[in-house]
């Protein structure tokens, strides 16, 4: 094991000290004043200038939270956050105002630049001819600009911050937010729903395919600064959204928190396709400082024939802790889950998905691709229910996981209940390592150390990445190669 | 031009090499035959850079520098290939994938341009036609499910691809019936030039019928024992190994 061994310390050194997106932006900000109490969900209503509807719904949810405890049962070990230490608001004085792509901070414009981000209206990504990418851009807890606005609006999408849509579209916040992740769902949930400061909406009309990607970039910058962004996406009846999420935060030896609450709908014949590309700092090589990633993410198939397909690439924060799940209501409905989850140093992840049948005729599919390295632990944890009415539905789950040297943990947890006779489950996992024979074959074609994990890992995780969008695809192809690097590509 | 001086190799403190002198000049092709563990594959692994070997003495000289220093790739880059005798799987990796990535990561080290996707389509698709390589394989998985012919043929398409001076062929024949020792054979034949040299590491005379070497030397204990011209071959083909093989003589 000797040269993987070597790859693994090259890995440990050279990546973890090179989080590309570490830096910070010196930007002037306002604040909440530090740690949580009503007043500062007043305060963070008040600053967004809401209706009353919506402080009540966050004034209840903080109660409830309050009566809450942390949960315990996943294979995670950190020290719990100190609620009253954070900064549960963080905005760039810059944007207290009108919002237009000319009256953005440059220095905010700068800033996405860096990340690889050029936020103006055009082709966004070289090589992919034509390809136009809407996108929300969320700094800490405000969303600071929204692209191609217009033209969506032509179509009769609606893409907006969900700020914006609170004060702009209430009938539809009203009538469903909440309704897929109620606001006593879970612990990091509720304190979501009473403090949330910002995140997307989007609104997708009936039997409209929408023209274009829907993108939201994430970006935590300020110190101590909590991130509850909220996600709300509906997609009417014969709709099609696909929608791109990513994000990165600067190095910061604390931790930092990242409690998001993410919603899909989709009515009858509706389909909603979800990726997630989160590359959030993890932390340095003895597990100091990066962001704690506790996300709760649920699609409600709530039509017949609806689908809905969570795509998600997890690199990035030093505790992952999310099941982007699947409700299949819906008759006919359909659920999918492709996952590629790549730990390393003293990274923690523990995550999977919940297919809950409740339909009739429906079905999911689950593909995790689990990659563990240093001295991580990388734990796929998974529900595949039936309902007693949800007659022949039908699950296929294929769990992989690949070790990289003899420090990491993978772990494999799947929970399966069937209470309809004709369910039909299958379940399949492995467990492989990258041997120094591959290794040393691919090297003895020309490929150096990190060229050949690089090219090993995303062969073995190909089944997800072909199931990307094309603009995330090469991304996710470098992104792998940069994770496990000094490397992987 | 290779030149190994003196090699002595251990693993976890066994000897397996012991002093090995050989000069292969640019142009030849020399055959090392020998009994199953005189240390033959260990030969082409060190060579190669396979780092679970300690070299204790001795140095490897590839056109006039040592290449002891050099990592598998950069030997590669410098131009030595090794034709594998168990060629490895990598399930996932689009064969046509993993010889573009080669090629390129070849020619970057080589500071060549590196060739763009249409004439890297062309390139390998050519060569793979003068194989017997289907296109079909190339859609596959590096090596997973191909049968023991496919497999050696695939060595020789990347031999062929990534051009180099100086080829080691471990036990290319063994696995493979009569056609596709032909077809393998004609191969290796088709790439032999006054520049380029090879080492054709093998346990039985027939494939030396096909791949007809300049020199032939007998492998025994870690040593070279005996040097000939080709006949050398067909003499052990009567004889045996019993001669160099304390454990049979």
């Amino acid at each position: 094991m000797v040269a993987v061994k070597e790859t693994i310390d090259h890995v440990k050194e050279l990546e973890l000290e090179k989080y590309k997106y570490g830096f910070t932006t010196d930007i002037e900000t306002v604040k909440a004043p530090k740690g949580l109490s009503e007043d500062i969900v007043k305060f963070i209503s008040d600053k967004k200038d809401e209706p009353e509807w919506m402080l009540e719904w966050r004034l209840d949810a903080y109660q409830r939270w309050l009566t809450m405890k942390e949960p315990e049962w996943a294979k995670v070990e950190y020290e719990k956050p100190n609620f009253q230490d954070l900064y549960y608001y963080a905005a760039p004085k810059s944007t207290e105002g009108p919002k237009s792509l000319d009256e953005v901070d440059p220095e905010l414009l700068a800033t996405y630049e860096k990340l690889g981000i050029p936020l103006k209206e055009q082709a966004v990504l070289a090589g992919v001819e034509g390809a136009k990418i809407a996108m929300d851009v969320v700094f800490d807890s405000v969303s600071v600009v929204t692209t191609f606005k217009d033209e969506l609006a032509k179509a009769g999408v609606i893409f907006c911050s969900i700020s914006e849509a609170i004060k702009e579209h209430p009938e539809l916040v009203k009538k469903y937010l909440g309704s897929v992740v109620p606001k006593s769902d879970n612990f990091y949930a509720t304190l979501n729903s009473a403090v949330f400061s910002d995140g997307s909406f989007v609104y997708i009309p009936p039997g409209v395919r929408c023209p274009m990607e829907l993108s939201t970039y994430f970006r935590i910058n300020e110190e101590n600064t909590g991130q509850f962004e909220r996600t709300l996406i509906i997609a009417d009846k014969g709709s099609y959204v696909s929608y791109l999420e990513g994000c990165t935060a600067p190095m910061r030896d604390e931790n930092q928190l990242h409690a998001a609450v993410v919603e899909l709908i989709a009515l009858d014949d509706a389909e909603i396709k979800y990726s997630t590309v989160q590359n959030w700092y993890p932390g340095d090589k003895d597990g100091k400082g990066g962001v704690y990633n506790f996300v709760t993410k649920r699609g409600d198939c709530r039509g017949n024939n609806s689908k809905i397909s969570w795509t998600q690439v997890e690199t990035g924060s030093a505790i992952t802790w999310k099941y982007p799940s699947c409700i299949l209501r819906g008759d006919n409905s359909q659920g999918e889950f492709y996952s590629i989850a790549i730990s390393n140093g003293m990274q923690q992840v523990d995550s999977g998905t919940k297919m809950i049948h409740l339909g009739k005729n429906t079905s999911s599919r689950i593909i995790s691709k689990g990659i563990s390295a240093g001295k991580s632990s990388n734990t796929y944890r998974g529900l595949v229910s039936a309902h007693k009415k949800a007659s022949n539905a039908r699950n296929f789950t294929q769990c992989d996981s690949l070790l990289i040297g003899d420090q990491c943990s993978a772990h494999t947890v799947p929970y399966i209940e069937a209470k309809n006779s004709s369910a039909t489950f299958e379940h399949e996992a492995t467990t492989s390592k990258i041997s120094d024979d591959q290794m040393f074959y691919a090297q003895a074609r020309g490929l150096n150390e990190e060229e050949a994990v690089a090219l090993i890992v995303n062969g073995f995780a190909r089944e997800v990445i072909q199931k990307l969008p094309m603009e995330f695809m090469a991304e996710t192809q470098r992104l792998i190669g940069i994770s496990l690097e000094g490397s992987v590509g | 031009m290779l030149e190994i001086k003196n090699l002595h190799v251990e693993v976890e403190g066994q000897p397996i090499l012991n002093g090995i002198d050989l000069v292969i000049p640019d142009g030849e092709v020399h055959a090392i035959m020998g009994p199953n563990g005189s240390g033959k594959s260990t030969l082409s692994y060190v060579i190669a850079g396979k780092d679970e070997y300690d070299i204790t003495k001795g140095d490897i000289l590839y056109n006039g520098e040592s290449i002891l220093e050099m990592d598998p790739a950069e030997r590669v880059a410098a131009g030595l290939f090794l034709a594998f005798q168990y060629p490895i799987e990598i399930p996932g990796v689009a064969t046509m994938t993993f010889l573009r990535t080669a090629i390129n990561a070849v020619r970057k080290e080589r500071d060549q341009e590196e060739l763009s996707i249409p004439d890297m389509m062309k390139l390998i698709q050519a060569k793979a036609k003068d194989l017997g390589v289907k296109p079909e394989m190339l859609k596959r998985g590096l090596n997973v499910g191909f049968s023991g012919g496919e497999k050696k043929r695939m060595e020789i398409l990347q031999m062929a691809l990534l051009d180099p001076g100086m080829c080691i062929l471990d036990e290319t024949d063994s696995g493979l019936d009569i056609d596709a020792l032909r077809i393998v054979s004609e191969g290796v034949n088709a790439l032999r030039s006054e520049t380029r040299s090879m080492l054709v590491i093998t346990h039985y005379q027939r494939l030396l019928n096909y791949i007809v070497p300049d020199k032939v030397h007998v492998m025994s204990d870690g040593k070279i024992a005996r040097t000939g011209g080709k006949e050398l071959a067909l003499e052990l083909e009567e004889a045996g190994y019993a001669e160099y093989d304390d454990e049979l003589a």
